[in-house]
């Protein structure tokens, strides 16, 4: 989907073309179809289309994509309410302990 | 199980795609069939949340499938698969469940594409003696992909057309409505602060005037924004919401009601766009083409921007009625 794009140079994504084996599990699943098989190794043709679903990581066999671990559906009130969350737990570990 | 959609069934999409009892959308998971399955037909794999279930079944009206819902607990595949309810292992418990290995005389699950962020197709084999391919993102694309066996690129990239942004709007507004009450009542006495030191004759005419302007920011934010997403310039969505909000307050400001003072109307055109900056910066979340980094990204700076034009906003619409 070319027609709509997000920020550039954000999204953590990475690729250890060594431990790839080419299965192309990645490619396949990419909604965003940023990855290709080339010469039998997946390469990343497209970055910034990248939305960090998380699917080519879960569907590599070989662990050799990293994606932004953080779980989250990406919408502003789950994150605000996670943040809150972060500081209010440090908070409360304070007066525990 | 029927193919066609019933009304019962439509009502329901009413009641899901507003958000009434939201949390009400579930199929029963387990096996279905459409047709007259035989053992050798294909058994497709959905998750069960009703829109997600009735997407998939209206497609089927003239194949012979099996049908495994598995239990994301009400929520679509796609999230689902992000939050990890929707994984090779639930599925491996449903396989097993429904003893899909006596009714099937294959071995081979057809999977929505949009579940490979939870679901590692790899490990199913080991888990159920099933093996796993990923289907169509659409399901309207399914019966293609069971004749031929392939989804091309088109079928494997997710789209997000006018469409597809439109059916979201209703859930966005509706999802509002309990802060919407809390606000309106707040307003109401905030608008009634006064040198009389609360003045029921102003908390009425004041408080309608911000309602109404909060209104808008809704409607900058929640409706406009999202139809209007690939034509606003900009990249990051609080931007496209204060675009849009200088739009809707531009126009408001051409027919405000008399009497308004100056600092009147810088209040409200702030609370406006606030609202309306806030509202697009969370319809990220409902996107298909927006990161987490990048949202965390944009809403460092968005939200600076929104809490002090708000701040400001109300600080000034107080202060108006003592001048």
């Amino acid at each position: 989907m070319k027609s709509m794009r997000y920020l550039k140079d954000t999204a953590i994504l990475k690729l250890d073309v060594q431990k790839c084996i080419g299965c192309g599990n990645c490619e396949l699943v990419c909604p965003h179809r940023v990855f290709k098989i080339i010469d039998a190794k997946a390469q990343i043709i497209d970055h910034n289309g990248c939305i960090e679903c998380g699917a080519c990581t879960t569907n590599c066999p070989v662990d050799a994509i990293y994606v932004n671990p953080d779980d989250g559906c990406g919408c502003a009130t789950y994150i605000v309410n996670s943040w809150l969350q972060k500081i209010f737990s440090k908070k409360r570990s304070f007066l525990g302990g | 199980m029927a193919t066609s959609l019933q009304r019962r069934d439509h009502l329901g999409t009413i009641g899901a795609r507003s958000g009434f009892l939201r949390n009400n959308y579930k199929v029963p998971p387990g096996l279905y069939c459409t047709g007259n399955p035989k053992k050798n037909s294909p058994v497709l794999v959905t998750a069960n949340y009703k829109l997600s279930f009735d997407a998939l079944r209206k497609e089927l009206a003239v194949e012979n499938c099996w049908l495994l819902v598995v239990d994301t607990r009400g929520i679509n595949v796609w999230c689902a698969g992000g939050k990890g309810t929707f994984s090779a292992e639930e599925i491996a418990y449903q396989v097993q469940r429904a003893d899909l290995a006596k009714i099937v005389n294959h071995r081979r699950l057809i999977l929505p594409q949009l579940c490979a962020n939870g679901v590692a197709i790899h490990k199913l084999k080991a888990l159920c003696g099933f093996r796993g391919n990923f289907g169509p993102i659409n399901a309207a694309a399914i019966p293609e992909y069971l004749k031929t066996g392939i989804a091309n690129e088109q079928m494997r990239s997710v789209t997000f057309d006018l469409k597809e942004r439109m059916v979201l709007i209703p859930l966005e507004v509706c999802m509002l409505w309990k802060q919407s009450i809390i606000l309106c009542l707040f307003f109401f006495v905030l608008s009634g602060i006064s040198r009389e030191l609360f003045s029921l004759d102003l908390a009425l005419q004041r408080g309608l005037i911000i309602t109404t302007v909060t209104m808008l920011g809704i409607f900058s934010g929640a409706i406009l924004t999202p139809l209007l997403l690939p034509w606003i310039p900009a990249k990051q969505f609080w931007l496209k919401g204060l675009i849009t909000g200088v739009v809707v307050a531009g126009l408001y400001s051409t027919l405000t009601p008399p009497g308004l003072q100056p600092i009147d109307s810088i209040a409200l055109a702030l609370w406006l766009l606030s609202c309306s900056s806030y509202l697009a910066m969370n319809f990220t979340g409902s996107t298909v083409f927006t990161s987490l980094s990048g949202v965390e990204k944009e809403m460092r700076k968005g939200l600076i921007f929104q809490i002090v034009s708000a701040l400001t906003a109300l600080t000034l619409w107080l202060i108006s009625a003592f001048l």
